[in-house]
């Protein structure tokens, strides 16, 4: 997408984007434990929790610059393209590898797009839960993509990368954002094993990121 | 700002430069004598603690020099900053989002806005009183009962400590100096400087001959560390009485008034940690944790410096 865009609007892009790092900075203080990697520029697949707009912005903005240039989030393109403010931020700020929800009416299979970029060479983050989750349980059960990026692609490291905080941060259904400490985790990467199937797989994917979960604070 | 008023701020600021080149040059000294390849942690958390040091020394120098705007804007930010990792562990359900809200995005820059304009009447009560009364409110109107009197108690709380508390360090920028100048600026440094100081003492000797404990279940903190931290401020409170109104003895007092409520302050930030279960607040500042784990001195010494600056010398 940014092949085709102007340069005035490359530059847009990437001031924007600064503006938005800083802002979830000034808000959350978000900060990045790598726990399980190191924050080097190898191809991966940071797959996360999610219970708010805000997740991929807190990841997005805790990689370091080299890595986050390489790395493009998987998000719905009825969301991004809704609005030209958003098919703005989302192709072109966040270099995002949109994807059609609607089976009856794609064109694209999502899975070709998502090995297409792959094999250039980008790193992703990935939601495998799918929809925002807005329950009390720590995570909803993962699709399937996870499972199939890993089998095709078996040398790209799937990384859990739990993003604490946001669901009290900024909850669904409210605007202003609350100023509480963000920390995105990031845990041992995992692979999809000779012979693992995909349900084994899946639920060893869920237990890794629950795993990176901070302990509920005592009442 | 007179020129007077710059140059003992500038004398303050070289001072303060001089003691941490010191440490600087301590610190080199005792990374030198580890043999080739190795670090030892205690040297090494020592010399990151003084590279934050001198960190927050050229920011509040940079704000005094900028004068009054500078430092009510940088202990507003601190505020906020405070407020967000006291937040972060406090009790809240999805019922109070409006209310913290509130409380970090109108309350706190108001609070800072009646500091600017000396509104010292409602800077007062403004927290105590109206944001008491008014967050409860927006929090019932949402219906959650819920841990309800915890839920409002946590974050005003939070609000009295991380905003009313913090905020009467600007306010001494209000204090009339009895002889009509502008120095009033000048006692934030004091009473920054003898703080810190009294810290620094009550740490260093707490661990090299500190022997009985103050609260054990909470805190390392001992009692042969309080006094020397105490006797310490008070001397560098008298050495420093020429930048106040309060004479060399009222100096020495007000020096060792400011440490001994400052050190009770971190024992009770040490208890509300130990509830929490968090060792730092965040890591926002190297070496030293959190901006509430660097100022809880400051947090408790600051309402009563003030209170007794206005009531004795007013």
């Amino acid at each position: 997408m940014s092949d085709v865009a102007s340069l005035p609007r490359r530059i847009a892009a990437r001031i924007v984007g600064h503006a938005l790092a800083f802002v979830a900075r000034f808000i959350t203080a978000v900060r990045a434990d790598w726990r399980g990697i190191e924050p080097v520029a190898k191809q991966r697949v940071y797959y996360a929790n999610h219970v708010s707009n805000a997740d991929m912005p807190m990841i997005w903005t805790v990689l370091p610059g080299h890595m986050r240039r390489q790395t493009r989030p998987v998000a719905a393109a009825d969301y991004w393209l809704k609005t030209r403010m958003r098919a703005f931020i989302g192709p072109e700020v966040f270099n995002c590898v949109l994807i059609d929800r609607r089976p009856e009416a794609r064109t694209e299979v999502p899975m070709a797009k998502i090995l297409e970029a792959l094999d250039e060479g980008s790193s992703l983050i990935i939601f495998p839960e799918g929809n925002r989750n807005m329950t009390d349980d720590p995570l909803l059960p993962f699709r399937s993509g996870l499972y199939n990026m890993g089998r095709a692609r078996p040398d790209v490291d799937l990384v859990p990368t739990w993003v604490a905080n946001l669901n009290e941060i900024m909850p669904k259904g409210e605007v202003i954002p609350l100023p509480l400490i963000c920390t995105v985790t990031f845990g041992a990467p995992i692979h999809v094993a000779e012979g693992e199937g995909k349900d084994a797989f899946l639920t060893r994917a869920a237990d890794a990121l629950k795993a990176l979960a901070p302990p509920e604070p005592r009442p | 700002m007179t020129s007077q008023t710059t140059t003992d701020i500038l004398i303050l600021g070289l001072a303060v430069a001089g003691i941490l080149l010191a440490f600087t040059l301590v610190g080199e000294a005792l990374r030198a004598r580890q043999p080739r390849g190795t670090s030892n942690p205690v040297v090494e958390a020592f010399v990151m603690r003084v590279h934050t040091w001198w960190g927050l020394a050229i920011l509040l120098s940079l704000a005094v020099i900028s004068g009054r705007i500078g430092v009510i804007l940088l202990f507003a930010f601190a505020s906020f900053a405070a407020l967000r990792e006291y937040l972060t562990y406090a009790v809240k359900r999805r019922a109070d989002h409006l209310s913290l809200a509130l409380g970090c995005f109108v309350i706190l820059p108001l609070q800072y806005l009646f500091v600017a304009l000396d509104w010292t009447a409602l800077f007062t009560v403004f927290i105590p009183v109206y944001a008491f009364l008014l967050l409860p409110i927006v929090s019932a109107l949402r219906g959650d009962s819920q841990n309800f009197l915890a839920r409002v108690a946590e974050t005003q709380w939070g609000l009295m400590i991380c905003v009313f508390c913090i905020s009467h360090v600007p306010a001494l920028l209000t204090y009339d100096m009895p002889d009509g100048s502008d120095r009033s600026i000048l006692l934030i440094v004091f009473f920054a400087m003898v703080v810190q100081f009294g810290d620094l003492f009550d740490y260093y000797a707490g661990r090299r001959f500190g022997r009985r404990r103050i609260a054990p279940t909470l805190s390392p903190k001992t009692v042969e560390g309080m006094v020397t931290g105490v006797l310490a401020a008070a001397l560098i409170g008298a050495l420093l009485s020429w930048t106040t109104p309060f004479g060399v003895a009222g100096a020495a007092a007000m020096a060792a008034l400011a440490s001994l409520t400052g050190m009770f302050g971190s024992l009770v930030f040490a208890a509300i940690k130990r509830d929490k279960g968090v060792k730092d607040w965040s890591h926002l500042i190297p070496g030293q944790g959190g901006l509430l784990d660097q100022l809880d001195s400051v947090i408790f010494a600051a309402p009563v410096f003030y209170h007794v600056t206005h009531l004795v010398w007013g």
